[in-house]
C-alpha cells in the first residue's frame, strides 16, 4: 500500500478552498437551530396540548430519520409539485442546492437543539425560580433574566456536541453536488483515482476544524460556568 | 394513501437490507466497543493511547467520509496488513462488509466510551469480591464486570444504536441496495421523487420506534432486580 503524497500536496489548496462552504453550512443552521430550537422547547411546554403535541411531531420526525433522508426530501422531491415550482422562491432559493443543504439542516439541528434547551431549562434549580417569584418577576423576566441565562450555560457542552454533529453532518451537502470538504475531494478523486489520500487529507481538516469548535467552546463554557471555577482563578 | 407504484416490493427489500446491516453492525460494533474501552482502561500506555486515538478519529471525522474512506481503502489496508503475515492473495471486500464495517468502526467508537464510562463507575468492591473469592481476571470480567456494566452501559447504547440506523442510509453512496438507494430509484423512474423519499423518511420513523420498544425491553430484561420487582407485584395482584 502506499500513499502518494505529492497527490495530497499538489490538491490541498482546492481543499481548502472548500472549507469556507463546510464553515457556512455548519455555522449558519447552527444559529437558525438555536432560535427553531428555542421556539420549539417552549411549544414543548406550553399548556395547550396542541401546540405540545405539534412540537413533538415535530422533534420526532426529524430526530427519528436521516439527515440524508431530509436532505433528499428537500432538494429532489420537492421539483415534484408543481405549485411549488411557481413560487416565486423557487429559482433562487429551493432549486440552489447551497439553500436546500441550508433549510435541511436548519430543520434538522433544531429539533435536537430543542431537546438540548429543554433539558437545560428543566434543569435550573428551582429554587432559583422560585426566588424570582418571590422577587415579583413575571413570565417573561424570569425567563429573559434567570431561565435563559441559566440554561445557556448548563446547555454549552450538549451544544458544542451538536456543532461537531453539524459539521460532520454537513459533508452530506457532497451528496447534492455542493463543493464543500468533501464534495471537492471525492471530486478530484475521482478524476485522479486518489480516493484514499483525498479523503484522508479531507478527514484532517475536518478533524482540525472540530479541534478548534471544541477549543472555542471550552472557554465559551468557562466563562460562563466561571461561578463553578475555582475560588479566586483567573482574578 | 400513497400510492407506490409497485415499488412496495423492492422498498420491503431495501428495509430487509438497511435491518441486516444494522444488526450486523451493532453486533461487530458492540465487540469493537468492548475491546476499545479494555484498551482505554488498561495500563499498557500504549495501547490506551490508541484507543483515545481511535475514539477521537472518529469523533472528527464525518460519517460519510469515513464510509468512503473504508470503501475506497479499506481492502487495501486488509490486503497490505495480511501480507505482513505472507497472504498475498487478492482479497475484494463486498460492498456489504465495507458498509457494516464502516459503519461498526463508527458505533464502536461511541460504544468504547460508553463501556468505559460504566466500567469505571462500577463499584470497586464488586472486583475486589471476585478476587478475594479467587477468580481469575478473565472469569471477573466474564462474570462480574460485563453483566454489570451492560446493565449500566444499556440506556446510552440505544441512543447510539438509534444513531447507527440512521447512519445506514450512508451506505446508499456506496451503492448498497436499502432503503435510501431504492427510495431513489423509484422516484427517478416514477418522476414522484418527494412520494418515495417520504416513504423511506416513514419506514426510517417506523423503524426508529421498533428498535426504541426493543431497547426499553432489553433494558428490563437485562435489569434481574427490575424483573423481580414485576414478578413480586404480579404475585401479589
Amino acid at each position: 500500500m502506499n500513499f502518494n503524497w505529492h497527490i495530497v500536496i499538489e490538491h490541498l489548496p482546492a481543499l481548502l478552498k472548500g472549507v469556507p462552504l463546510t464553515v457556512q453550512l455548519t455555522i449558519l443552521p447552527c444559529a437558525v437551530g438555536l432560535l427553531g430550537g428555542f421556539v420549539l422547547a417552549m411549544m414543548r411546554q406550553s399548556t395547550i396540548k396542541a401546540i405540545r403535541f405539534m412540537a413533538w411531531v415535530y422533534v420526532y420526525f426529524f430526530r427519528g430519520s436521516p439527515l440524508l433522508v431530509q436532505l433528499f426530501l428537500i432538494y429532489y422531491g420537492l421539483s415534484q409539485f408543481t405549485w411549488v415550482q411557481n413560487l416565486p422562491i423557487w429559482e433562487p432559493i429551493l432549486k440552489q442546492a447551497y439553500w436546500c443543504a441550508m433549510i435541511a439542516f436548519a430543520l434538522n439541528t433544531s429539533a435536537y437543539v430543542s431537546e438540548i434547551i429543554r433539558g437545560a431549562m428543566g434543569a435550573v434549580p428551582k429554587g432559583e425560580l422560585e426566588a424570582a417569584d418571590a422577587l415579583g418577576m413575571n413570565f417573561m423576566q424570569k425567563l429573559v433574566r434567570i431561565r435563559l441565562p441559566r440554561a445557556f450555560a448548563m446547555m454549552i457542552p450538549a451544544y458544542s456536541n451538536e456543532i461537531i454533529f453539524m459539521l460532520k453532518g454537513s459533508a452530506l451537502a457532497s451528496t447534492i453536488s455542493l463543493m464543500d470538504i468533501t464534495g471537492t475531494a471525492r471530486t478530484i478523486a475521482a478524476r485522479t483515482y486518489t480516493h484514499m489520500e483525498l479523503l484522508t487529507t479531507a478527514g484532517i481538516l475536518y478533524l482540525l476544524l472540530s479541534w478548534l469548535l471544541m477549543g472555542g467552546f471550552r472557554l465559551l463554557e468557562n466563562r460562563y460556568n466561571r461561578h463553578k471555577l475555582a475560588p479566586n482563578a483567573g482574578i | 394513501m400513497i400510492d407506490l407504484q409497485g415499488y412496495g416490493g423492492v422498498l420491503a427489500q431495501g428495509t430487509l437490507m438497511t435491518l441486516k446491516l444494522f444488526v450486523v453492525s451493532v453486533l461487530i460494533g458492540l465487540i469493537l466497543g468492548v475491546i476499545g474501552a479494555l484498551f482505554r482502561l488498561s495500563k499498557n500506555r500504549a495501547l490506551s493511547y490508541l484507543a483515545t486515538a481511535y475514539v477521537n478519529l472518529v469523533r472528527g471525522i464525518p460519517e460519510i467520509v469515513v464510509i468512503l474512506l473504508v470503501y475506497y481503502s479499506g481492502s487495501a489496508l486488509v490486503r497490505a496488513l495480511l501480507s505482513i503475515f505472507g497472504y498475498t492473495k487478492y482479497i475484494e471486500m463486498s460492498p456489504f462488509w465495507v458498509g457494516a464495517g464502516a459503519l461498526a468502526i463508527m458505533f464502536g467508537a461511541y460504544a468504547s466510551e460508553v463501556f468505559r464510562m460504566a466500567i469505571s463507575e462500577l463499584p470497586k468492591g464488586q472486583t475486589e469480591a471476585a478476587a478475594a473469592i479467587g477468580m481469575g481476571r478473565g472469569r471477573t470480567f466474564f462474570r462480574v464486570v460485563l453483566p454489570q456494566v451492560w446493565l449500566l452501559a444499556l440506556p446510552a447504547l440505544g441512543n447510539l444504536m438509534l444513531v447507527l440506523l440512521k447512519d445506514t442510509a450512508l451506505v446508499s453512496v456506496i451503492g448498497l441496495k436499502d432503503i435510501m438507494f431504492f427510495a431513489g430509484r423509484a422516484g427517478q423512474t416514477t418522476q414522484q421523487p418527494f412520494t418515495f423519499y417520504f416513504v423511506a423518511l416513514l419506514i426510517y420513523l417506523l423503524l426508529t420506534a421498533v428498535v426504541m420498544v426493543l431497547i426499553d425491553r432489553g433494558e428490563y430484561f437485562a435489569n434481574p432486580a427490575k424483573r423481580y420487582q414485576a414478578r413480586i407485584a404480579k404475585e401479589r395482584r
